[in-house]
């Protein structure tokens, strides 16, 4: 347990996760006039935040939470390319107990429970003991853009930038597990990683699938993105990977796979991260009496990334709008922009078709009519035929927003 | 946030994009031995700032608790009593009240 410093002094500089097994280093207050920050632009409570350069592997990443680590990827980054680059893939971590300092050669990654036979693998056997495989996805918070539900909810409170793409390099579960050998009877498969909560009887962080799920060829034990290996806070030396379904799946530093013959009942699976069952996971703020269910599948989303609320584009030119967007649980089908608020829609161009589950992007040019206000919006359908709703969605604890994303521009006479 | 949209003319065409190196190249891994940091700030001082100071910097840095939006007395005791049911933070009845106070006189709605 934490021995806290108890001088109310928001400078002191004592590592206090020291004599944890943690290497820990405490953030240095730079003078404020030196510090970066980002204006989140929110109402309701702070919207300014640090920018950090401070985390290992990271560069320039807004910093959400010290420790444990939530770094959010600033919204720039998307305009850059469909691939978020590891340096600026977002960070989150539950629990601050997770090791700093991991050798590759006495890493195992354990195998047991409903299996024949119990594994213990190096990180040389799944590097080449098995098939590899490649597969671009992006991995998003459930809660992204939590910042802007109306009314505020706790959490964390995330801008549009806790999603990030990457290809995933690594070998499939299904192989993993064939090797094991599931017994029948086998119902679900728990993940577990190195951290640890920070406390004594606080819930481990684990996550399940369905034993139909993990063997669906898809879901893939990643030891590399985009060709490199894993940053540390985004889970080396082994990450899972859940194409299509939430971040909170996608369990880092992976090193415990159980397989049960019941269902999961640790917290994080059987209570943690629920969502109103309703369409679009939404209901009215003070509303009760729904069921509630675990997030699974992402949702569709875009985003123009060229133009940001407040900037001028000149009238009655043709520019140019672009963005990114991605289908959820299947492929983007189209993306379409609108330029009147929503009354009227034409079509983008999409960009190269990288994966079903990747950032696609997409472009159009469109022509302001005249000068004044005016507002843009974007909308993902996607391959299932779901598309983007356009009114708010709202749920208690600000999960799996999808609404049509909304940018107010002034088109100024050229 | 002002900046000006450039006519289609000067921007026109996808970003291009860095695409990642060849994937499947990897053949080793690296050991990581590195520094993460933490943060020992304390929550600004004030009536029953030793309560929120004592129970809740034990899992997570004061900035993520500052950086919450603005919350009614029932929310923020629901936080509370989350933290103590759900994450098993062993705080005192009496220090949860206490916390609690603390949280709608710093980040109240009213
Ligand atoms: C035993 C560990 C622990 C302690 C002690 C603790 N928390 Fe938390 N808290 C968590 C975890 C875990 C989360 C979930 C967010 C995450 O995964 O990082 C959380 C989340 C939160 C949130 C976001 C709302 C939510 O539901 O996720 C707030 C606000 C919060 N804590 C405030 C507090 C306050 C105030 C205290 C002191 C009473 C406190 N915490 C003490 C573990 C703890």
């Amino acid at each position: 347990m934490r021995d806290h410093d108890v001088q109310p002094s928001m400078l002191t500089r004592r590592g206090v996760l020291g004599g944890m097994g943690i290497a820990s280093l405490a953030l240095l207050s730079a003078p404020a006039s030196a510090q970066e920050t980002v204006d989140l632009d929110v109402p309701g409570g702070p919207s300014m935040r640090m920018v950090t350069t401070s985390y290992p592997q990271k560069g320039r990443m807004i910093l959400q939470r010290s420790s444990p680590p939530w770094l959010e990827t600033p919204f720039e980054v998307f305009d850059q390319g469909v691939f978020t680059p590891n340096n600026q893939h977002y960070v989150s971590w539950h629990w601050a107990n997770f090791p700093a300092d991991i050798d590759v050669d006495s890493f195992r990654l354990n195998v047991r429970g409903q299996v024949n036979q119990i594994l213990s693998l190096s990180l040389k056997d799944v590097l080449h003991g098995l098939p590899r495989v490649d597969i671009a996805a992006v991995n998003q918070c459930a809660g992204n853009s939590r910042i802007y539900a109306v009314p505020r909810v706790a959490g964390a409170q995330w801008a549009d930038g806790s999603m990030s793409n990457a290809i995933w390099t690594g070998v499939r579960l299904k192989d993993v597990l064939d090797r094991a050998g599931v017994k029948a009877g086998a119902v679900q498969v728990r993940f577990g990683g190195l951290d640890d909560p920070a406390m004594e009887g606080a819930p481990k962080f684990l996550k399940s699938l369905t034993i139909d799920h993990a063997r669906d060829r898809e879901v893939m034990i990643a030891f590399a993105m985009n060709g490199e290996q894993l940053p540390l806070l985004n889970g080396f030396p082994l990450r899972l990977v859940v194409p299509g379904w939430c971040g909170v799946y996608w369990v880092k530093m992976l090193n415990d796979i159980e397989v049960l013959d019941h269902p999961d009942t640790n917290y994080w699976t059987a209570t943690g991260y629920r969502v109103p069952d309703t369409p679009y996971n939404t209901v009215k703020p003070g509303e009760t009496g729904f069921k509630m269910v675990p997030v699974t599948r992402n949702a569709p989303r875009s985003f123009i990334t060229n133009i940001g609320n407040g900037d001028s584009v000149p009238a009655a030119t043709p520019a140019l709008a672009r963005g990114i967007a991605f289908g959820g649980d299947c492929g983007v089908a189209r993306v379409d922009l609108s330029i009147d608020g929503g009354k009227s829609w034409q079509p983008a161009q999409l960009g190269a078709d990288h994966g079903t589950y990747g950032f696609r992007q997409w472009q159009t040019q469109f022509t302001l009519p005249a000068g004044g206000a005016h507002t843009l919006m974007v909308r993902c359908t996607n391959t299932k035929n779901v598309a983007q709703p356009g009114f708010r969605i709202w749920n208690p604890a600000g999960y799996m927003f999808n609404t049509i994303e909304t940018t107010h521009v002034v088109a100024a006479k050229g | 946030m002002l900046r000006a949209v450039l006519p289609i003319v000067t921007v026109l065409g996808f970003a291009l994009l860095a695409y990642p190196g060849e994937a499947a190249s990897i053949t080793t891994l690296k050991s990581l031995k590195l520094d993460v940091p933490t943060s020992d700030t304390m929550f600004p001082a004030g009536p029953e700032s030793d309560a929120i100071n004592n129970n809740c910097l034990a899992c997570h840095s004061a900035d993520h608790v500052l950086n919450q939006p603005s919350l009614s007395r029932e929310a923020w005791q629901e936080v509370v009593n989350k933290m103590i049911t759900a994450y098993k933070a062993p705080v005192s009845p009496d220090d949860a009240k206490a916390i609690v106070d603390y949280l709608v006189r710093t980040k109240g709605t009213s």
